[in-house]
């Protein structure tokens, strides 16, 4: 086991930011915590790399206790937090070299590690950090999380604020990082990138949902869903939402994803419902359950 | 060591990046000296004065020109009435007018006695008691030359020395004043704001996970201060010297010596506020009010702290500033040595050990 985590609270005040959370992380795994914002990500985050004391509750990083082997872990993690925390008036070689050094390595020792990542930046080495595009920043600070060959990496959100492009980019890095047996711990607020993850925890309000593979999350989706088209988006989530028969009603992307209460559901029926609402246009179909809907539905107060 | 060298040169390259803090670091002491030197000073040059003589004879015409001649006061106009003293020093064109009264000369041989009157404007009260006191003394110098009084048969002399600035030039005082504002703010306002800013842009956080040692990120912050300063030092020193010809007559090693004791007590002032500010905005608006301020005034810098109200001088006891200053000036006006000054030297060594255990006991190993 890579990361163990065993009953964490931490609040601060009233506010509950973890409330019990334990799951484990396997060696060479690649974790994702999927959360809106304000879901302890960042907490939980900080908990495991000794930033912070949890309230109560025990957590092994690398085999090292968070709270007693502080130094141990501080050698054997790579952290990179949510917001860009670069030296941004010192160029981009000029950061690497920083972040080797008080690692006590070199750059061209763990190059092979960082090579795939830093080929892309190495142009623009000159360059002061602060002047580098999202995507670019988000590379550098990869590689300098990355140039002391950690055991395991911490990445808080990622690619939040990083564009489309990139951002795939970036959880292809990640695919061949845990090739390389560096176990990976991630978050993002994307739904989309959690497929992307070995294993996925659900989370909101400092609570963990639900914990799985993205497939077997996908799986356990408890009913039908169906996504709902029609010329009028808003008026259609309006209409929806009036129809005393619906459990759940989001939209998604151009379609609404509906769920209904019964299980012997009658999309005619349905139809009828939205026609006399004057929709038109109306498209309904059956679909496959994303890790969003399976979100949403155990997010339902 | 190599993990602390690249720190260093870390940080070397943040100061020499940022014009603003390049620019109090080298810009201001050099301005502030200049400033202190030339500007603003506390002796009078060519006070603007103005005669209304009711005499018109020989003495008072001696006495003016007396006064003309001095490069204190320059005579701006003569009045022809009593009438025109306020208007005259409304307009503000004068800062003092002597009257002379109505036969004055033959007064002063027969009864003896004749007077003059010195008004002057008091809305600056130094200027207006230093002007009085120099007219006096001119009066006094002339009424000796003359010897048209009969020395009374009994008299106190009183016979003034000035010693280590017989010329009370205001800059032998505003010397060791400014190098010891310099120093505090390089030292602690400087180090203060580079470390808020590692916690503001976030990269302390980074720097908390990873296997430097507090310690080697609070030394490797301070170094390269410590360096300027002394370069700060040595420019205050050497500009003083050659430009404004204050003598150092004490041993230069030992106001070396001094000096970097004073840097780090500021060092550690500065790790100390940084321990306690969240932003730069912080770290900043602290050094000013907190350690700025009762430099500049409770130091003895400008003021004397032996006119202060007891309160006042109390607190300027835990003002370290002040004992610097009374080092400085010691070594640098009187030329005495270390053992005249251990107990300055004491002092300040005492408080530098204190904020560093404090600062030490109050840095952070984690985010709270």
């Amino acid at each position: 086991m890579s990361i163990q985590v065993h009953e964490i609270y931490k609040s601060y005040g009233q506010v509950n930011a973890l409330d019990n959370i334990s799951f484990e992380v396997k060696s060479g795994e690649l974790f994702g915590l999927i959360g809106p914002d304000g879901a302890g990500k960042t907490t939980l985050f900080r908990i495991l790399t000794t930033l912070l004391l949890p309230d109560r509750g025990n957590a092994r990083v690398a085999g090292y206790d968070v709270v007693r082997d502080l130094n141990a872990i501080r050698r054997h993690v790579g952290y990179m937090p949510g917001r860009f925390s670069l030296y941004q008036d010192l160029t981009v070689e000029e950061n690497l070299e920083f972040f080797a050094t008080i690692f006590g390595t070199t750059i061209a020792e763990n190059y092979d590690l960082i090579k795939d990542i830093y080929v892309q930046i190495e142009p623009f080495k000159d360059r002061r950090a602060g002047k580098l595009s999202g995507g670019m920043k988000q590379k550098l600070a990869l590689s300098c999380a990355l140039i002391h060959r950690p055991k395991v990496l911490f990445l808080d959100e990622p690619t939040t604020g990083v564009d489309p492009v990139s951002r795939k980019e970036f959880w292809e890095m990640l695919k061949r990082l845990q090739e390389k047996d560096i176990t990976i711990l991630v978050s993002t607020p994307y739904m989309d990138e959690a497929a992307l993850c070995d294993q996925i925890a659900l989370m909101q309000d400092g609570k963990i949902l639900e914990i799985d593979t993205p497939e077997a999350i996908v799986r356990h989706y408890p009913k039908p869903i169906y996504k709902v088209g029609a010329h009028d988006m808003y008026l259609l989530i309006e209409t929806l939402k009036a129809y005393p028969h619906r459990h759940s009603v989001y939209p998604f992307g151009e379609y609404v994803h509906y769920t209904d209460t019964r299980m012997d559901f009658d999309s005619g029926e349905l139809q009828t419902f939205l026609e006399a609402h004057n929709l038109s246009e109306i498209h309904i179909e059956e679909t496959a359950p994303t890790i969003e809907d399976t979100f949403m539905e155990l997010a339902k107060p | 060591m190599k993990r602390f060298t690249g720190f260093v040169l870390k940080e070397f390259r943040h100061i020499f990046r940022d014009r603003r803090s390049l620019f109090i670091l080298f810009g201001m002491p050099v301005a502030q000296i200049m400033l202190f030197g030339f500007a603003i000073t506390n002796e009078i040059n060519n006070v603007d004065l103005a005669i209304l003589d009711r005499s018109k004879d020989d003495t008072t015409k001696e006495i003016i020109n007396k006064i003309a001649a001095s490069e204190y006061f320059s005579i701006e106009q003569f009045l022809d009435s009593e009438s025109e003293i306020a208007p005259v020093f409304r307009k503000g064109k004068v800062k003092a007018v002597l009257y002379f009264e109505p036969d004055f000369g033959k007064k002063l041989i027969q009864p003896g006695r004749a007077k003059i009157q010195v008004v002057t404007d008091a809305t600056d009260p130094n200027v207006a008691s230093t002007v009085s006191n120099y007219i006096a003394s001119i009066l006094q110098s002339y009424q000796q030359e003359t010897r048209r009084v009969v020395e009374p048969e009994y008299q106190v002399v009183s016979e003034v020395r000035m010693l280590y600035n017989p010329e009370l030039k205001s800059v032998y005082m505003f010397v060791p004043g400014v190098m010891t504002v310099i120093l505090m703010l390089v030292s602690a306002m400087m180090t203060s704001i580079s470390i808020t800013r590692e916690k503001e842009q976030g990269t302390m956080e980074i720097l908390l996970v990873s296997p430097l040692k507090p310690l080697q990120v609070i030394l490797g912050k301070v170094f390269p201060y410590v360096f300027l300063s002394i370069t700060n030092a040595v420019v205050i020193v050497v500009l003083s010297i050659f430009v404004f010809g204050v003598p150092v007559n004490g041993s230069l090693f030992l106001l070396a010596l001094e000096s970097i004791l004073f840097i780090v007590t500021s060092l550690a002032l500065g790790i100390l506020i940084s321990t306690i500010s969240a932003t730069q905005q912080t770290a900043m608006m602290v050094s000013l009010m907190g350690l700025m301020l009762p430099v500049i005034l409770l130091s003895g810098f400008i003021f004397p702290i032996s006119s202060m109200p007891l309160p006042l001088q109390l607190i300027s006891h835990i003002v370290p500033a002040k004992w610097f200053i009374v080092i400085v000036k010691g070594i640098m006006l009187k030329g005495v040595g270390f053992a005249y000054l251990w107990k300055e030297t004491l002092i300040l060594a005492g408080m530098t050990l204190f904020f560093i255990g404090l600062s030490a006991k109050k840095y952070k190993i984690r985010l709270e």
